[in-house]
């Protein structure tokens, strides 16, 4: 069948929500329950990650909520455990985002066959490094029907970028600013200017920005200049508030999606 | 086979930049411009003069009487101890502030364990009045006390870390963020010969200066080429790095490195990497790991922080692998013996990581003759609360 991240950005160009969260948190069994509720509140792709002990592209927020996850038991082999029936109960995109360490032990080429198997869709690596996907692992991601996901950053050279674009066949993983994730960030003039370049790169791959995105004005902002935005450190903050996971996620869907009221 | 970094930053199967793309224009403009900078003769003779006129180089190498006696073999102690700022590390920091002003960068950053490397830092950094954050874990920050002092009234800011267990990994991990989130005007000037390519190449590159001096000390002193053997401790392994570098292709030449055991390899309280560890990536290199069969990094512990890393750098894991050098581990409780051995035989306090290296000559085994270098990478004023404690206990 199509890769469901190719699916969705063909029917779907503009205002893509995509939402990271960390697999096993708030407690170790709520992996599953939060992807069914993003689907039903209206998220469009969904990314899960895999806790590792020492996430150095991570800010406070995401390295707490690791943590958490690490303490409840969560592990790779767990995660897969709880994802076994996923494809019977959402329909979405799922993506998972993690560290390379933890793959590198579970072993890259079982990793993708295990990720085919239960109907993930693309990987986020960030500390993979191109070359090294490139000539070590990229036919384990292709035979598996996975899309590798890249980041770029507003220090990235055009040549790197179209680099990127060329070995991309899913999403291009725009960061706002050279930040960790979670850094607090409004569109700055920098940022215009950088949003605006890579859009006018004319890329063949559809682009999401993350990083910094927090509320309704910064979704807003970085879907004007690409096909949609990635939340992941203020999603974490409401799944810790009190409430259900259902309303939470919820109300941080709309709260994200919909202008404030005035 | 060589035992130095291959043009895409790897030994043998270890090495190479495991970096998030946020890292990645920072360490590209290093890997593309540190050779043809440490390598101009304007940066060289700069370099050698401050290694001479500020640091106080060449540091001696000393014939150990009482230890030879002891031992049963020719030991020799290269003195790095005596180095302005106590220890190895600056021989590195001159090297790097040196790179960072020729890349234009003003803000510095670095992690530091025992704080060595971060007093280390903020001294080049007061030289050249740069701005110096130094990331510290809060348990080091707290059993090295003085080098906290050290770093303030040089003009550094300290930034404990509270994250992990808070110590070298945990200010490292911080150091990795303040970098990512600092993208053009900072320079890091990591302390060991860890993290992505170049960094293990230039660090020991900064430190190869050790095992330069070392054959020309042991040539005017004993009219011999070479050593039997170099004894170095290695947590990320910048001082093993420096003492073996010069002797790496002498075959004839025996390399042992001496990990710390903490209280014990099986103990689950030990930093001993490649007795406890497998191939994995951590700080942006492929290397051998303390780590989880999941792949989440095991938190080490040694009773020296500077030692307290759960992994080694890339040439030692080739090293290791390549079984060109020797791996042992020495426990807390034998470096501390070979800490007050040194300091009754010979009137030297020695770091505690340096003891560690001491510490191994209990375990090996040397015919009369033999000639043997050990590294003092550090002297032991940071760990007088240590020592004492220890002291005072056996008493």
């Amino acid at each position: 069948m199509e890769n469901r991240i190719n699916q969705l950005f063909k029917e779907k160009q503009n205002n893509i929500l995509s939402v990271y969260f960390t697999a096993g948190y708030p407690k170790l069994q709520d992996t599953e329950e939060v992807i069914i509720e993003l689907e039903k509140s209206g998220a469009d792709l969904i990314e899960i990650g895999i806790p590792f002990s020492d996430p150095v592209a991570d800010g406070p927020t995401i390295q707490k909520s690791s943590d958490k996850a690490l303490k409840n038991g969560m592990s790779m082999k767990l995660l897969f455990g709880q994802l076994k029936d996923i494809r019977q109960k959402v329909k979405l995109p799922l993506v998972l985002m993690g560290y390379f360490n933890n793959v590198l032990q579970y072993g890259v080429e079982e990793f993708c066959r295990k990720a085919n198997e239960i109907g993930i869709d693309g990987i986020i690596l960030p500390d993979l490094p191109l070359e090294v996907y490139e000539h070590e692992y990229r036919t384990y991601f292709e035979q598996n029907n996975l899309r590798n996901i890249f980041l770029i950053t507003p220090q990235t050279h055009d040549e790197r970028i179209r680099k990127i674009d060329e070995l991309s066949n899913g999403f291009i993983y725009m960061v706002s600013s050279s930040s960790t994730t979670g850094a607090k960030s409004s569109v700055t003039q920098h940022q215009e200017a950088y949003f605006k370049r890579i859009q006018e790169m004319n890329l063949k791959n559809p682009r999401l920005i993350g990083f910094g995105i927090s509320n309704n004005t910064t979704f807003v902002n970085s879907c004007r200049y690409s096909n949609g935005a990635i939340v992941g450190s203020a999603f974490i903050k409401a799944l810790s508030n009190e409430g259900s996971i259902s309303q939470n996620v919820k109300k941080f869907v709309d709260f994200i999606r919909l202008p404030e009221e005035n | 086979m060589s035992y130095h970094v291959d043009q895409n930053g790897y030994y043998g199967r270890f090495g190479g930049a495991f970096i998030p793309e946020m890292m990645y224009p920072n360490v590209d403009e290093l890997r593309n411009r540190y050779l043809e900078i440490i390598e101009s003769e304007e940066f060289r003779k700069e370099y050698t003069d401050l290694l001479r006129d500020y640091v106080g180089r060449p540091s001696p190498l000393y014939f150990s009487n009482r230890l030879s006696q002891q031992y049963g073999a020719q030991i020799y102690l290269k003195r790095e101890d005596l180095n302005h700022t106590g220890s190895h590390k600056i021989n590195n920091t001159v090297g790097q502030i040196l790179l960072a002003k020729r890349l234009g960068k003003h803000r510095i950053i670095a992690e530091t364990g025992a704080g060595q490397h971060g007093v280390a830092t903020a001294t080049v950094c007061s030289r050249e009045g740069l701005q110096c954050i130094v990331y510290m874990g809060a348990l080091d920050v707290s059993r090295q006390a003085p080098n906290v002092e050290k770093m303030k009234m040089l003009g550094a800011e300290v930034r404990p870390v509270y994250s992990g267990n808070q110590t070298l990994k945990d200010a490292t991990n911080e150091a990795i963020r303040d970098w990512i989130n600092h993208p053009e005007d900072t320079h890091y000037i990591i302390g060991s010969v860890v993290g992505p390519h170049p960094y293990p190449d230039m660090v020991a590159r900064f430190q190869a200066i050790i095992s330069q001096e070392m054959r020309q000390q042991l040539k005017e002193k004993t009219g011999f080429e070479l050593p039997n053997a170099v004894i170095a401790c290695v947590g990320g392994g910048s001082n093993a790095a420096g003492a073996f570098y010069h002797f790496l292709d002498d075959k004839a030449v025996k390399l042992i490195a001496v990990e710390a055991a903490g209280k014990g390899i099986d103990t689950g309280e030990s930093a001993a990497t490649t007795a406890l560890g497998k191939t994995g990536v951590l700080h942006g290199s492929k290397s051998l790991l303390m780590q989880t069969e999941d792949g989440q990094i095991i938190e080490p512990y040694s009773i020296s922080a500077g030692l307290d890393y759960p992994g080694i750098g890339p040439m030692h894991a080739n090293l290791y692998e390549t079984g060109r050098a020797q791996f042992m581990s020495v426990t807390d409780e034998e470096t501390l013996e070979a800490a007050y051995n040194l300091t009754e035989k010979e009137g030297i306090i020695p770091a505690l990581e340096s003891a560690h290296a001491l510490a191994a000559l209990e375990k090996l085994k040397f015919t009369s003759g033999e000639v043997v270098v050990v590294n003092i990478s550090g002297r032991g004023d940071k760990d007088m609360e240590t020592y004492l404690k220890h002291f005072h206990a056996k008493q």
